[in-house]
């Protein structure tokens, strides 16, 4: 008996019972296209947010003054001031592992001119801090070294601080605007890089030599953070040991003692986020899963139903010369086809949701062509699984007593 | 004896209920040669049926020997069994056993799916060859739920031809009919025995017995008589007899 024969056979049933067959399928249906818009919808989440951090920065790691700690505990004040300017040269020099290595020190405060004003933020930094955070000048240029050896008053804006001061599209280049009360002459604006992840607008500030911002600005001598790219993702570990290091030796640290600052990388962010995104996602597979069981058990009940139903039926193709794993062979392709077809609906629905949901709800979503072949696989199997026990027991009855079946 | 198509020899076959057995056959003995036209005849509960379901090889007696042309099967297995069943035997039940909604070719056609050998070309040709054989060249297409109980009955007798079986074994295949349709049958049986195919008929009417060739009668499992039947009648002259169907 070949294979043609037995899809022949269980087809026809399938056709004569095409209603009972289609709810059937629903079961699988609906638990196929949960699991593949689910996992889109998870894998969509958790690319957008690994997007949207590295467009952050590249590769970039951050070291604040004061210890890691958590639960938002006051550090003391002196804490706050540990981070030198010297600490930033040696790490700039010494440091192998990074490309590049900016101090940073911040203001927030109102941009005025003439009548027009915004509240924004300041960042004291250098040229690097272009490349860590993949800033780019599009108009203008950026301050040089000299500007951040004599604490020139230059700055260069973010296209919303620009458009916030200069809203009849006067040419913002080379005017001099008021932040906190000091003069800035405008020398670049940068090119927009729009909103980020978590709807900050990542155009609204302005850049100034750090040297300015230290010294007229905010009259510290210290820095308020280091910013550095590490030169490869890879490499991202070793350079963030080496910072430490040097920080420790500089600020005399003893072995076993606590940092007194702290730092953070992109890739620990990224992963941390992720690992968040990959537990929703698990648990949205999970209620996508246990739908997919269900169905599953809807196919066994169907099949049971079938096989009682068509006792005599089995009894009479025994009798005819069916072997006993033709008959079991007959049930489990019938079962196999319904799980097999309720794949193929699930995956169409499931990849239509979520191309619907990507467009009616805007969620960032991501169907990946494993999800689709592993549901496929796990539904097949479904069927396979809860049709092996109907069709085990259709094949061991007796023909005599099948065929009197009443 | 071995020229016979069935031989079996002193079988037994007990049932066992609970605590209690039940001796359905107890010593059966006879050899059919081909072109028999055979009744079984006995009351209800005398053993036919488990005698029947024996030769046609769905049971295996407790002991005695059966050989169906010429093989031996009370050692064989299940699988073996099934294969002898699609190859040698056709079956013809009371309550016919057509698969419901589905076309009388298709009906016909089944013992020859579960056959590798035959292919689908061959298969068609046969079942309209075999439907053709009953007389219902223009009802194949016909699904068995839109057919009278004697056409049913004939497509379920094309399905026992179709595999050009040794022996056809038929139990109460005229059970459920009403008289006339009965003799349509009989004489569709004895048309094939004209044609010089051996069957098997088991009925607890005794006047079916007057058609056929020779008769057994079974009693609480022993056979009590075993003759030939030399004076056959002809259903199709009963059959003519009969007072026309009313249109
Ligand atoms: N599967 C079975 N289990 C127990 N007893 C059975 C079984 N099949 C038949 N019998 C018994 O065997 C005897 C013969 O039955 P059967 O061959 O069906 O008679 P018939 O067909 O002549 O009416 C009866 O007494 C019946 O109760
Ligand atoms: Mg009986």
């Amino acid at each position: 008996m070949n294979y043609k024969n037995l899809i022949k056979i269980a087809l026809r049933a399938l056709n004569n019972n095409k209603f009972r067959g289609f709810l059937t399928m629903l079961g699988i249906i609906i638990g196929v296209a949960s699991v593949i818009s689910m996992l889109a919808i998870g894998q969509g989440s958790k690319r957008s947010i690994r997007a949207q951090i590295s467009e952050m920065g590249s590769n970039m790691i951050m070291i604040h003054p004061g210890a890691e700690r958590f639960g938002g505990v006051r550090q003391s004040a002196s804490s706050m001031q540990s981070l030198k300017l010297e600490d930033y040269e040696a790490i700039a020099r010494d440091a192998d592992y990074i490309s590049a290595c900016t101090p940073s020190v911040n203001s927030s405060g109102q941009a005025i001119y003439g009548a027009n004003n915004t509240p924004t933020t300041m960042y004291g930094v250098n040229e690097d801090y272009l490349s860590i955070r993949k800033y780019a000048v599009g108009e203008g240029e950026f301050f040089t070294d000299a500007d951040t050896r004599k604490a020139a008053k230059v700055c260069v804006v973010g296209k919303t601080v620009a458009d916030k001061l200069f809203p009849n599209g006067q040419e913002p280049l080379g005017q001099t605007i008021r932040f906190n009360s000091i003069p800035f002459t405008i020398i670049g604006i940068l090119t927009p890089k729009g909103y980020n992840s978590m709807g900050m607008d990542q155009d609204d500030l302005i850049i100034a030599p750090y040297t300015t911002v230290q010294k007229r600005l905010l009259a510290i001598n210290y820095i308020q953070g280091i910013y550095a790219s590490a030169l490869s993702e890879e490499t991202s570990a070793e350079a963030i040991d080496e910072m430490s290091a040097i920080l420790r030796e500089r600020h005399k640290i003893k072995a076993g003692d606590e940092d007194d600052f702290s730092v953070r990388s992109q890739e620990e962010l990224s992963s941390m986020l992720g690992s968040t995104t990959d537990l929703m996602t698990v648990l949205l597979a999970c209620i996508a899963g246990i739908s997919l069981l269900v169905g599953g058990i809807g196919i066994m009940n169907i099949m049971y139903v079938s096989v009682t139903e068509r006792t005599r039926e089995i009894g009479l193709r025994m009798s005819i010369g069916a072997k006993g794993r033709h008959i079991l062979l007959q049930f489990l392709i019938e079962a196999v086809i319904i799980s097999f077809a309720g794949g193929i609906i699930g995956v169409l629905l499931g990849v239509g949701a979520s191309v619907a949901i990507k467009y009616v709800a805007g969620w960032p979503i991501y169907i990946q062509p494993y999800s689709v072949i592993l549901s496929f696989g796990v539904c097949t199997l479904t069927g396979i699984f809860f049709g092996w026990y109907p069709a085990q027991k259709a094949a061991q009855l007796d023909p005599i007593e099948a065929i009197r079946y009443e | 004896m071995s020229a016979n198509i069935i031989q079996i020899n002193d079988i037994r076959r007990d049932f066992v209920v609970g605590s209690e057995t039940v001796h359905a056959l107890r010593g059966v003995s006879f050899g059919i040669a081909p072109g028999e036209f055979v009744t079984i005849m006995g009351t209800s509960g005398s053993g036919k049926s488990t005698l029947l379901n024996i030769l046609g090889c769905l049971d295996t007696p407790t002991s005695g020997d059966y050989y169906l042309d010429g093989v031996s099967v009370r050692t064989m297995g299940k699988n073996d069994r099934a294969t002898l069943r699609n190859r040698k035997i056709g079956f013809v039940f009371q309550s016919y056993n057509l698969l419901p909604k589905t076309t009388a070719l298709e009906n016909v056609e089944l013992p020859l799916l579960y056959n590798p050998t035959v292919s689908s070309h061959d298969r068609r040709k046969r079942a309209m060859a075999a439907l053709e054989e009953v007389g219902l060249h223009d009802r194949m297409s016909h699904r068995s739920n839109q057919m009278s109980g004697g056409q049913q009955q004939r497509v379920a007798i094309a399905r026992a031809l179709v595999n050009d079986p040794v022996i056809i074994l038929a139990d109460e295949a005229t059970g459920n009919l009403d008289s006339r349709t009965s003799f349509e049958i009989l004489t569709l049986f004895q048309r094939l025995h004209a044609e010089g195919r051996t069957i098997i008929f088991v009925t607890h009417n005794p006047e079916i017995a007057e058609f056929s060739s020779r008769n057994i009668t079974l009693r609480d499992g022993h056979i009590t008589e075993d003759k030939v039947n030399t004076d056959i009648r002809s259903a199709a002259e009963v059959l003519a007899g009969l007072p026309k169907e009313e249109e």
